[in-house]
């Protein structure tokens, strides 16, 4: 996209020659790239023998679509954004509007209320069958992410420190809670601090040697971390039962009160009709996890919006932008990236019993380096350091792959043997790089001060320096 | 804990003492065999041509080189010693209490120049926090050490004159400001040495002046030594009590800026004359150096080579 | 010693396909400071191009000689995946230089993600395999050599002097070195910044290309999946042999498939990849600039 620097006869003329010619390019580049991955397909025939199909009608539709495609953007969306990034700059550049308005001020709170009554409402709305696909598949799933990109966070978003390998404590936490409540039976809120702590315990041991390193070394050394602690349980078959994974763990219980297994004498489902008692069971079980994570989400938000404002938090965020001028003022970098390392760990480590108790089934596949790019691609997305455009990013990414799901009305546009689901990963990965090339400080680019003198101004992330450590 | 044995003790007034001090990278000899010492409550500096080694001096002294050879002691006002060789860069901060400033300013620019200021006093505040652990509980005392740590954020604020940028960014700042913030920035660690690399670089006369009186005021109102590099000739002439001079790692000269002022080699390290020129020129550096304690002289950003 | 020879020989070749992918990580890091994580997914495309050029060749061009088939495949592997990585860069990285850091590693790891789901959607998630090319197997002294496996040392042995020889002979070779040393100071010099770090990646991508052709001669086999796994150990390689160094990333490559396969011989098969990350870690701890690498001083 170079600037034409020739008299300004007729502009639009000129856009629209321009935009042909940008649009005939995309065709051609985009009939080379997808030529022989779209226009033909390899399949097995009866004999098991790879064959080719030919698929030149798609071959054409992508084509067509990237001309028009590039055309629209050129030719309309170009001078929009050029028009719109003047307005943006002849605006004061002065600093941004501190949140004041009720709304904005308590955004947290009024989150918070709208999710306590979230189930109760979709109970009411969908009734009990439906409201489960909610309450599990859409609130406790997002809030699983919320979790672990709060507890990423404080890794990546705070003290800078590059994690690759964040789900290798995910992973810990799972597997420490499905195997001593398999093995020694013990309870789930005996657990869950339990798990958290082997997961903080492991984030010291591991990161311990590698925090030394610069910042894309240390990215690699967690990667492999993280790909040899799922090796090892996929291959240390005799406790971990390998890829078949661990099945049957326990559920949680409301605090050993009440049990929601539908023949323990304590069930919970005892306190219903008799007819109604299994799906009511598992809709209670469902809608009890849901608050059970989303006040594993408070507590992380609030430990962590404190730890902000308190001198580990601050040291994190100087680490930051500068850990050589953290050493010559004293601070112990290695001890205070560990910190943060170890308390990252614990969060994930939370999230992953939480998550064990949830599925009653774990195998190695649900931790693979995947997982942790999603985590870490919410982070970033979401605007590093802040809570709330965290919180959205799962909401918009997570949420968003998961209603891709229920898209079928595409069958009857696609044909019946169009499956939605296959995309799913597919548009995730382009939202990943559309988002992040047209908001590269991520959702929310403001960073909000711990501390102030007069008035409390949020700073706009462009002075925030990159990570080195 | 590093504590010097006994044979190393420095006399009451001496604050530092580089001894024998060689730092080699590779194949080049950065500093040969340097001695001298800092007396307390004094300001020296420490002054040579480019590539003279001042900054690596500076990066022994305050442990982010460790020397090849020497040793490098520093005594505190209670008399505990430190042997700052073998120290950890962050140790030297935290427990022999020498601060310093970065050539090509090093602030948290993301962060607002009051957290500037709070993140320097961070051991303080670990203390009082116990450790981050009691602070999360919203225990009282690190309520007010926090509080505490606000005020003497704003009392050195009031010193550089920028209570009124608290809470903009750092990286927001014009230069002359962020350097002035960066030298407040490490006295909130609380230093009995306060070492500054080139405090007066790129600024522009006014500002140099505003920093004569700050450095000046540094010494008298905060049991605190100074140790600096500097080019600007009329900053080190009007302010600096001992004058060190260093060519190509070495020391040329030692003393008052008066007798360094009129060392023949220190003329010719200089000017890169031949000694039996340098009667010639005396006169000429005379005239100038009179002009410069006279503050006519503007800053000379130069830039050293590190 | 026959067994260590044979296992040694069998690492080699494989420690090459590591290495050729390595070059590409290795440059385009030296060049921008970035890990481009959508390489190992650049090779995967290359593997899938030489299949489906097999496939056309051997349906329609009947009795054409292994010899040109393989290049045929190794020239349509290397334009795809070469221009499936400038199309990258330009939409993907581009827009992010000088941005923040982790931004465009964000969209590397989100380009990843697109290209193996789009093998996945388009060619179908099974394996795909496709009959031997080269079966000549030559038995010297208790030790089998296969073709394949001379092959891929030789193209392997070209393919780096000829890069070598671009980096460090041509006008070109001297851009991309000055535009990692400097990027502003190297655009007022004149050099086409963009032009020359696009060109990084076309040529990290066409050795990709190449490695694609060569796995799959070797496996016979291709799958959507196959970028993930070759291209974590191509970096891992490239790491090792301290990254931006070119004889460095053949280097970790070689060491990298000679734990693999001495590690699967002598101990146990299924901790091979652990083998493989623990020493990149132990090496990264104790050595972090790598094998070759040179170290980095601190600057204060």
């Amino acid at each position: 996209m170079t600037v034409i620097s020739q008299p300004p006869r007729r502009p639009s003329d000129d856009r629209l020659k321009r935009a042909l010619r940008e649009a005939l390019l995309a065709g051609l580049i985009s009939l080379g790239m997808f030529v022989l991955y779209v226009g033909l397909q390899t399949t097995q025939d009866i004999r098991n023998q790879l064959v080719l199909n030919q698929r030149w009608g798609l071959l054409a539709i992508l084509v067509a679509l990237a001309v028009v495609g590039r055309f629209l953007i050129v030719y309309l969306l170009g001078p929009w954004f050029a028009a719109r990034k003047a307005a943006k700059a002849a605006r004061a550049v002065g600093a941004e509007a501190p949140p004041q308005n009720f709304l904005r001020r308590n955004v947290g709170w009024i989150a918070l209320l709208a999710l306590m009554i979230f189930p109760m409402a979709m109970l009411w709305l969908v009734g009990p069958q439906k409201s489960l696909k909610w309450v599990d598949n859409y609130g406790v799933q997002i809030l699983i992410y919320v979790m672990l990109a709060w507890g990423l966070n404080i890794v990546v978003g705070l003290a800078g420190l590059l994690d690759l390998g964040y789900v290798a404590f995910y992973a810990v936490g799972a597997y420490s809670y499905a195997l001593l409540s398999l093995y020694f039976g013990l309870s789930f809120w005996t657990l869950l601090p339990l798990a958290g702590i082997l997961a903080a315990f492991w984030g010291i041991i591991l990161g311990f040697p590698v925090l030394r390193l610069r910042g894309d070394y240390l990215a690699v050394v967690t990667l492999a971390f993280g790909e040899i602690i799922r090796l090892v349980l996929i291959n240390w078959t005799d406790v971990t039962r390998g890829t078949f994974g661990v099945t049957g763990v326990p559920k949680a219980s409301i605090f050993g009160i009440w049990s929601f297994d539908f023949n323990a004498a304590n069930s919970f489902g005892k306190l219903f009709d008799p007819e109604l008692r299994r799906p009511t069971l598992n809709s209670a079980y469902k809608i009890f996890l849901f608050y059970v994570i989303l006040a594993m989400c408070a507590i992380t938000a609030m430990v962590t919006i404190r730890l902000r404002n308190m001198p580990i938090g601050r040291a994190w965020e100087a680490l930051r932008e500068d850990e050589i001028a953290c050493r010559s003022l004293g601070i112990n970098t290695v001890t205070t990236k560990l910190t943060a390392f170890s308390i990252g760990a614990m969060f994930g480590g939370f999230a992953g019993a939480f998550f064990a108790a949830r599925q009653g089934f774990i195998s190695p596949e649900s931790f693979t380096f995947h997982e942790s790019a999603i985590i870490l691609a919410v982070v970033v997305l979401g605007g590093m350091g802040s809570l709330f455009g965290i919180a959205v990013a799962a909401v918009v990414m997570i949420g968003g792959t998961e209603a891709l799901r229920e898209l079928h009305f595409l069958k009857t546009l696609f044909g019946p043997e169009f499956t939605p689901e296959l995309y799913r990963m597919l548009i995730f990965g382009l939202a990943m790089v559309i988002v992040m090339v047209l908001k590269p400080r991520g959702l929310v680019s403001v960073r909000n001060p711990t501390a102030f003198l007069h008035e409390r101004k949020a700073v706009s992330s462009a002075f925030t320096k990159e990570g080195h450590g | 804990m590093t504590q010097a044995t006994e044979e190393g003790r420095l006399s009451g007034d001496e604050v530092l003492r580089v001894e024998h001090m060689t730092m080699r990278f590779g194949g080049l000899i950065a500093i040969n065999d340097l001695s001298f010492s800092a007396r307390r409550g004094e300001i020296t500096a420490l002054i040579g041509p480019n590539g003279a080694g001042k900054t690596t001096v500076f990066n022994c002294v305050t442990g982010f080189y460790k020397p090849t050879m020497g040793r490098i002691l520093m005594r505190r006002s209670g008399g505990a010693e430190f042997n700052l060789e073998r120290m950890s860069d962050f140790e030297i901060n935290r427990d022999a209490r020498v601060s310093r400033t970065f050539q090509n300013i090093r602030l948290f620019t993301g962060l607002t120049v009051l957290e500037n200021l709070l993140v320097a006093q961070h051991n303080a505040l670990m203390k009082s926090s116990g450790f981050t652990v009691l602070g999360l509980l919203g225990w009282r005392p690190y309520k007010d050490a926090a509080k505490e740590a606000v005020e003497k954020a704003r009392y050195w604020l009031e010193m550089i004159n920028l209570v009124h940028r608290a809470d903009d960014p750092a990286g927001d700042l014009p230069y002359g400001e962020q350097r002035r913030l960066e030298i407040a920035r490490a006295m909130c660690t609380g230093p009995e040495l306060l070492c500054l690399d080139e405090p007066a670089a790129g600024l522009n006369p006014r500002e140099s002046l505003e920093l004569n009186t700050l450095l000046r005021a540094i010494r008298e109102k905060h049991d605190v030594s100074l140790l600096l590099i500097e080019h600007d000739m009329s900053v080190v002439m009007q302010i600096s009590d001992h004058v060190v001079v260093l060519e190509y790692g070495a020391k040329i000269s030692d003393g008052t800026p008066r007798h360094v002022q009129n060392d023949p080699k220190v003329i010719a390290a200089y000017l890169g004359v031949e000694d039996d020129e340098v009667e010639e020129v005396l006169e000429e550096i005379e005239e100038v150096a009179e002009e410069a304690t006279h503050g006519h002289q503007g800053g000379q950003p130069t830039g050293d080579a590190r | 010693m026959e067994y260590f020879i044979q296992q040694t020989i069998n690492g080699v070749t494989l420690g090459s396909v590591y290495g050729m992918i390595a070059i590409g990580y290795t440059m385009v890091y030296g060049i921008i400071g970035m890990i481009n994580f959508s390489h190992g997914d650049v090779f995967m495309l290359g593997t899938f191009a030489a299949l489906i050029m097999f496939l056309i060749l051997t349906s329609l061009v009947a009795g054409m000689g292994v010899a040109a088939m393989l290049l045929v495949m190794m020239a349509t592997a290397i334009v795809m995946s070469s221009l499936w990585s400038w199309v990258i860069e330009r939409i993907a990285y581009r827009p992010l230089r000088g941005s923040f850091r982790l931004a465009p590693l964000i969209t590397a790891i989100g380009m990843s993600i697109v290209l193996s789901n789009f093998i996945q959607v388009t060619q179908g998630p099974r394996n795909k395999p496709i009959p031997p090319m080269v079966t000549e197997v030559y038995a010297i002294a208790g030790v089998t050599i296969s073709l394949k496996q001379i092959l891929i040392v030789l193209i392997t042995v070209v393919m780096m002097t000829a890069f070598w020889y671009i980096v460090t002979k041509t006008s070109l070779g001297r851009a991309q070195r000055a535009t990692e040393q400097d990027r502003k100071m190297a655009a007022l010099l004149g050099i086409d910044v963009d032009r020359t770090i696009s060109i990084t990646f076309v040529m990290g991508a066409s050795l990709a290309g190449v490695a694609g052709t060569m796995y799959l001669m070797y496996y016979g086999v291709a799958t959507f999946s196959d970028g993930f796994i070759p291209g974590v150990k191509a970096f891992t390689a490239a790491v090792l042999g301290g990254i931006g160094s070119l004889p460095g990333a053949l280097l970790g490559g070689l060491l990298i498939g000679l734990i693999e396969s001495l590690w699967s011989a002598y101990f146990s098969i299924a901790y091979k990849d652990v083998a493989t990350f623990s020493i990149l870690a132990i090496v990264l701890i104790f050595k972090p600039s790598g094998l070759l690498g040179r170290p980095e001083i601190e600057k204060v």
